[in-house]
């Protein structure tokens, strides 16, 4: 085990030297500072997935243990990705270097670090495209702002690569739509190729693929911490919720991102799920095959978040349900958005999703047959299917966080802010620059919420806290509403060290509290055991 | 180092040039042959670099959605920003290409001393945009004024451009507000790539050589239409001969005009290879070209190969008892 690095105070943090290095980027060498880098991909990990270059290394070494030839690997993986896909190609060709990107990345807000400016970041890479791919290049070399591919090239890009979260923020910018994340991506399925990864994904991933979620919850896992907020919600309700796991026939398959299922306030978020399809008599079942709905893969390979990602249509295919409901994840439903299908599809033993309660049918996902939790939510309220108490949420004054991916990579943007609405009356926005498509990553995404680089997702979540504290002291907010299992595991650590006093929130466990179920007795608690305001018998 | 590499190789190319206007049996060469190399270098490496492109899938639908989806019928879907259908891409295209939406976008972040600790603040900051836009719709009017000296008789198009651009009526020959904005708004791309530390940093000689080479080129122009009067006639014939494959090489042209047409010829042999062509990469590029209808239609990737997985019957053999003890259904007893 490395020595626990001291997390910096966050006055100190907040100190951001915007100054350039007096070194051209190319002569500035890579540094591993403890407590900015996650720990190396585990060989065992890397075993069970059969990926390369499986061995014990550590970032901080000198020696990462990289086979020979390793250049020719990389290589010809960037000639393959150059075949496979025009993003990669365009965005290599065309940036103009005019800086439009640069401070709208949270990690480069945060840390002033000119390699963190998106356009530096795709440098690192395009710097090596431009000498083996290109003629200028070739000829001209450094003036044509190529180099060599070397050891000390390929340390940069895994210390890089894994400083961007692919939250497509400077792609919202970009006039040319240059899109980070696609980059990062790409730089990763290189990295992988010889065995670069950070155990904080490849953990998850082996996880996954083996038992099926990211937290590694074997079945009787599974229903063991799902009954044990059945046991709560009874406490709290007085209502015996009954969900039902692998049951073949159901109409509906619901899959949530493992978080949900273990830890605050993920299970709160969770026992929401469970409080709301309860009440409507939804004929519905969980998974434990398929009980991850989040992909780390994606945060690896194309090819790993396909392996992943087979195990949802292929279940639901094996339970015979009709369509498929997804819980609150924000890079699940990029994936679930943009890849799954022409990954895993067609889902032509599926139907059109059709809600049983409003008879609202979900043209916009008539393909995919998959919609998000929001969306089926949102629907309810609008047609008045949910008995409502928002006063019960009266002591919160709740701002919302959209989360990268479902703003920029779906633009599931109103459909929260809805269900928010009607179960709150307490709502404040962040300021528009934050917010919607432009805004700020949890600083934690694309597999960085490990604990080791606790002062880099300090840092990387600094642009979101800000904001978090703008409306904290202009109307008292106190609670932090998103839809994302990676926010309600990272923004509680966040909000404690730039903003304490603020709490995290799944918008489903505010929809929980808010619900009036038929028969429940008099409520005196929250989801989370504290007294309701004015029932609490403390007060 | 970057500027000064870049700066001197312009310099070396008008020295060539001037030295080749001086020569008058390199009039051949430079009215014609070079212009001619150079318009077949641009036009065939452009769709060479087009059709390269081309040749690479697009294996994925990846818009940046930037507005709200299209979802339930109650919630307004932004059509531009997250289209649905074809119109919708071509509006969003036409917005980024006309009038470089997304860089409207702009906004300058800065980090100062609140009284409650330190406070990010996004500011508008729309130079960039204007600066650029300015800029581009300058050359694209300067090179259709241009059809003039091609084209006989003059389209009407291009005499109202001109006496549009003209307007202001200032001085003999008129003077032509684009000749001022393109002056204007390149020296501010520069001086903003030089003066703004970030950007400078990650600037190349790639970024500065255009730069210089249009401010040259703008200005031997200028010089030429106002200062050092070249025969215009002579121009026009030389044009028109090139234009309809039948050279020619009148006489008496003037120096000017052979560095100005010299610099263009470089410039367009230039362009394919570098980062100019930006022009015709954001016609492809996948985050804005896409329909997002991501889950209405399904996109095919034509290379979508297979993969190892995990299947169902792996896990159940391996969590049978589990799964029992825990009351969840299994395939085989």
């Amino acid at each position: 085990m490395a020595p626990k690095v001291k997390l910096p105070k966050p006055g100190e943090l907040s100190q951001i030297d915007f100054k350039i290095p007096a070194t051209d980027w190319m002569d500035t060498p890579v540094e591993f500072k403890p407590g900015t880098y996650c720990w190396g991909a585990k060989e065992k990990d890397l075993l069970t997935l059969g990926l390369p270059n499986p061995r014990q290394w550590s970032p901080a070494d000198e020696d990462w243990k990289i086979p020979e030839g390793w250049e020719t690997t990389i290589l010809e993986g960037m000639a393959e990705r150059l075949s496979k896909y025009r993003s990669f190609k365009i965005f290599m060709d065309i940036c103009v270097r005019c800086g439009a990107c640069a401070d709208k990345c949270h990690f480069y807000i945060a840390t002033g670090d000119p390699k963190n400016m998106p356009v530096l970041r795709a440098e690192l890479l395009r710097s090596v495209y431009k000498r083996y791919f290109t003629k200028s290049g070739k000829f001209l070399g450094r003036l044509a702002g190529a180099r060599e591919l070397d050891m000390n090239v390929l340390k940069e890009w895994w210390s890089y690569f894994f400083q961007c979260t692919e939250c497509r923020r400077c792609s919202v910018f970009c006039p040319y739509g240059i899109d980070q994340a696609e980059v990062t991506i790409i730089g990763r399925e290189l990295l992988n190729l010889v065995g670069l990864n950070i155990d904080w994904i490849s953990g998850p991933v082996a996880n996954c693929y083996m038992k099926g979620n990211h937290l590694g919850l074997e079945p009787h896992a599974i229903t063991g911490n799902i009954e044990s907020m059945v046991d709560d919600i009874e406490d709290i309700t007085g209502i015996r919720v009954n969900p039902t796991f692998n049951r073949k026939g159901a109409e509906i398959m619901f899959v949530t991102p493992s978080g949900d299922l273990l830890g605050e306030p993920g299970i709160q978020t969770c026992m929401g799920y469970l409080m709301l399809f309860h009440e409507l008599g939804l004929d519905y079942t969980w998974s434990t095959y398929a009980s991850e709905g989040g992909n780390f893969g994606f945060f690896t390979s194309n090819d790993m978040a396909k392996r992943l990602n087979y195990k949802i249509y292929a279940e639901a295919k094996r339970l015979g349900v009709k369509w498929i409901i997804g819980g609150e994840c924000g890079h699940m439903w990029r994936v679930l958005n943009q890849y799954m299908d022409t990954w895993n599809g067609p889902a032509d033993f599926l139907e059109v999703p059709k809600s049983p309660i409003t008879g609202t049918v979900f043209e916009n996902a008539k393909s995919t047959k998959m919609i998000h939790i929001s969306e089926f939510t949102a629907d309810l309220i609008k047609h008045n299917k949910l008995n409502l108490d928002p006063t019960r949420n009266d002591h919160l004054k709740v701002t919302f966080h959209d989360s990268c991916n479902p703003s920029r990579g779906m633009g599931l943007l109103e459909e929260p802010r809805e269900i928010i609405r009607a179960v709150c009356n307490n709502f404040y926005e962040m300021p528009e620059n934050t917010i919607r498509e432009k805004t700020f990553c949890c600083g934690s995404g694309s597999g960085l919420n490990a604990s080791e680089n606790m002062e880099q997702r300090m840092r990387g979540g600094f642009p979101r806290a800000n904001a978090v504290k703008y409306v904290k002291e202009k109307h008292g907010v106190n609670m932090l509403a998103n839809i994302c299992a990676v926010d309600r595991a990272a923004l509680p650590a966040l909000m404690d060290y730039w903003n304490p006093g603020v709490g995290v929130t799944g918008v489903t466990e505010l929809v929980g509290n808010a619900l009036i179920m038929k028969g429940e007795k008099e409520r005196t608690t929250n989801l989370r055991f504290e007294d309701l305001p004015g029932k609490g018998g403390n007060e | 180092m970057k500027i000064l590499f870049s700066l001197i190789s312009v310099i070396v190319l008008i020295i060539v040039a001037t030295l080749g206007a001086y020569i008058t049996s390199l009039h051949y060469a430079f009215g014609i042959i070079i212009p001619y190399v150079a318009l077949t270098m641009f036009v065939g490496g452009f769709i060479y670099r087009v059709v390269k492109w081309g040749q690479s899938p697009v294996p994925f639908r990846i818009p940046t959605t930037i507005g709200q989806q299209k979802s339930l019928p109650w919630i307004k879907q932004n059509k531009i920003e997250n289209p649905t259908s074809a119109l919708g891409v071509i509006v969003r295209m036409a917005m980024e290409i006309l009038f470089f939406r997304s860089l409207f976008r702009n906004t300058k972040t800065e980090l100062r001393e609140g009284k409650n600790g330190p406070e990010l603040a996004y500011g508008s900051a729309k130079w960039l945009w204007l600066g650029s836009l300015f800029f581009h719709w300058s050359f694209l009017i300067i090179i259709l004024r241009h059809l003039r000296f091609f084209l006989s008789p003059v389209p009407y198009f291009v005499q109202l451009m001109e006496s549009i651009d003209g307007m202001l009526q200032i001085g003999l020959p008129a003077l032509y507000l684009t000749d001022v904005f393109i002056l204007v708004a390149i020296t501010f791309l520069f001086l903003r790539r030089i003066f703004i530390p970030q950007v400078k940093y990650i600037s190349l000689p790639a970024d500065y050589f255009p730069l210089f080479m249009i401010m040259s080129i703008a200005t031997t122009g200028i010089l030429m239409r106002y200062f050092y009067k070249v025969d215009l006639i002579a121009v026009k014939q030389l044009a028109i001969g090139l234009a309809t494959f039948q050279p020619v090489l009148p006489e008496g042209i003037g120096v000017m005009f052979f560095i100005h047409i010299f610099l263009v010829s470089v410039l367009f042999a230039y362009f394919p290879m570098s980062k100019l062509m930006h022009m015709g990469g954001v016609f492809l590029s996948p985050t804005r070209n896409m329909i997002s209808n991501n889950r209405m239609v399904r996109h095919i990737n034509p290379w979508n190969h297979e993969v190892e997985v995990h299947t169902y019957q792996q896990y159940e053999d391996e969590y049978r008892e589990k799964m029992k003890k825990a009351g969840i259904p299994v395939e085989k007893e």
